[in-house]
């Protein structure tokens, strides 16, 4: 039971999270971008549950709008990572030699453009947005799909079955379509929830930055941006957004971790 | 060992050349005339033919490409569209912040994570275990930057202890510098030092179970004698290459933290370049950070066979 505790525990995290965004599409108890002057800076409260912001918007409908960005955002980019990752880890791990050689140093070159670099590059090229934002976590996060996924290419490519397939008459593309890439799938999930906590810490940041999501639109990031000029007025406006990205980011390692557990008999023994 | 050193200098070196290849082409990718994308459509004809040729944009972008990388290896950035100063001059002031920060803060994440990792290690089975576990996995979800914000809220707003952001620089008040650096230090520290918990309990943990451990025990060795000299020793492979990772990430989690704190580091100024589209000085800062980020991924590879005799890479 104590074994399945992260499971369950990233599961409901992000059950909620995947909740409220969904919510947010049928139901907001204000308009997230509504102005009340006559309601700014307050603390939770009946008419807010957890307070406004320096425009008097109400903080609990922006922070449910807010969920559905991240996840946008997270969804799409570690979409990308996953695709490109695992194609290029599944061709070097199983071609091998010269090909491997190559692929592993645009991997390398990756690697050295994390999500914030990437997308101060691609902010200059073209314009700072979310379409910017999420490629640039996406392309950040291939070199970890590509080497999961390389690992085990190189690994179940020895195995009796794969070569079973081979002496059948099966292909290359056919032996890791149908042989080799089901079984890799067990890393590649661990590795798209763990992801998906390192694009949402980085879709904060570039929104925080002024390099993510436009500023018009409600996203924690943004919130947390706006709320630094009225800390000493009201801390609400930094503690809610700031509090949904430690949620949503404990939620998918939790979830990482728990689907690790169970797919990786080693790692249960820690 | 040589030739495992060789190989992955010139890995190392490779690696550079392509991220210097990225970074040049970005300026190839911008859409359009990237004069223009610069000045904005106002511009006139002979502020735009002389910003072209300042670019280079005159010439073939191979040509302009190897007189820029050569430019480089003799230290020569090229020149700020904005400020009007040689990059490399702009880049070397700002490193005096951005260094210190990003060292300070991986400095706080050991200090504080390898006694904890080892504590959790070897009370493992004990309620402090599962505490240090769980503290530290929910340290690694914090936000940087949101901890920095939560540090000026208490620490500035609130207790009036230290500055919320700013710098005055070293030379002029040694003792306010090093004071507007402690918040910053222990927001991009502690997230860090989470991490680094985690993973230096996982690693002593896979170490204290090894036979050697059973038999230096068995010897009588003293407790401390067996984690400190023999398990802690080994286990320092994997911790390394974390710490690496760390540097890393607090590297370039200062970019943030310097927004965050209002220090004039090169975070900062990355920033102000993309807003002034001031393309020498973004590529210049750019390929610094890319290749801290490889250098330092190499020094942890070679720390490897230092660390571990046991390791041979031929």
């Amino acid at each position: 039971m104590v074994r399945r505790l992260n499971l369950v525990l990233g599961s409901v995290l992000i059950g909620v999270v995947v909740g409220a965004a969904l919510l947010s599409f049928v139901w907001l108890p204000y308009d997230p971008n509504a102005l009340d002057f006559a309601a700014q800076l307050t603390g939770p409260s009946v008419h807010h549950w957890l307070g406004t912001d320096q425009f008097g918007r109400d903080l609990f409908s922006r922070v449910l709008v807010g969920a559905r960005g991240t996840l946008y955002v997270g969804v799409i980019a570690v979409g990308l990572a996953l695709t490109l990752g695992s194609l290029l880890g599944a061709v070097a791990g199983y071609a091998g030699a010269f090909l491997d050689e190559v692929v592993m140093r645009v991997v390398d070159v990756l690697y050295a453009f994390p999500a914030i670099l990437m997308a101060l590059l691609l902010a200059a090229v073209y314009q700072p947005g979310t379409l910017t934002a999420m490629t640039a976590i996406g392309l950040a996060t291939v070199p970890m799909f590509a080497r999961v996924t390389r690992a085990s290419v190189l690994s179940l490519k020895q195995r009796d079955y794969v070569e079973a397939g081979r002496a059948l008459g099966a292909g290359d593309g056919r032996l890791l379509r149908r042989y080799i890439l089901p079984g890799a799938l067990g890393p590649i999930v661990v590795q798209a929830s763990l992801s998906m906590a390192v694009a949402v810490l980085a879709e904060a940041a570039l929104s925080f930055l002024g390099l993510g999501t436009p500023p018009g639109v409600p996203s924690w990031g943004n919130m947390l941006r706006e709320a630094q000029g009225f800390l000493a007025m009201s801390p609400y406006p930094a503690l809610v957004p700031g509090l949904a990205i430690v949620w949503t980011v404990l939620g998918w390692s939790l979830l990482g971790d728990g689907l690790r557990d169970l797919t990786d008999p080693r790692s249960r023994r820690r | 060992m040589l030739r495992f050193l060789t190989r992955r200098f010139l890995t190392a070196v490779i690696s550079v050349w392509l991220a210097s290849v990225v970074v040049f082409s970005a300026l190839l990718a911008v859409p359009g005339d990237p004069a223009e994308a610069i000045l904005g459509l106002n511009a006139s004809p002979q502020a735009l033919t002389a910003l072209r040729h300042q670019l280079g944009l005159d010439q073939p972008p191979a040509r302009r490409y190897v007189e820029w990388l050569g430019g480089i290896l003799r230290g020569d950035f090229g020149e700020s569209l904005n400020y009007q100063q040689p990059v490399a001059a702009l880049i070397r002031n700002r490193l005096t912040v951005s260094v210190p920060l990003s060292l300070g803060a991986a400095l706080v994440a050991c200090l504080i994570a390898l006694p904890l990792g080892i504590l959790a290690a070897l009370r493992r089975g004990t309620v402090l275990d599962p505490l240090i576990t769980a503290a530290s996995q929910l340290g690694a979800a914090v936000p940087s930057f949101w901890l920095g914000l939560m540090l000026i809220l208490l620490f500035a707003v609130r207790l009036h202890w230290l500055p919320a952001g700013g710098f005055v620089g070293w030379g002029t008040d040694l003792v306010r510098s090093l004071q507007s650096l402690v918040l910053p230090v222990l927001a991009l520290g502690l997230g860090q030092a989470a991490v680094i918990t985690r993973m230096t309990r996982a690693a002593m943990l896979e170490e204290l179970d090894q036979d050697y451990v059973r038999t230096a025990r068995a010897k009588g060795l003293a407790g401390r004698r067996v984690v400190l000299v023999h398990a802690l020793r080994n286990a320092l492979v994997t911790i390394i290459t974390i710490f690496g990772l760390s540097l890393t990430n607090v590297f370039i989690g200062s970019i943030i933290i310097e927004q965050v704190f209002a220090l004039p580091g090169m975070g900062r100024l990355v920033l102000t370049a993309i807003g002034a589209r001031d393309f020498p000085l973004l590529q210049g800062e750019i390929l610094v950070y890319a290749t801290t980020i490889v250098a330092l991924s190499f020094l942890v590879d070679v720390s490897y066979g230092f660390l571990d005799p046991r390791i041979r890479y031929d």
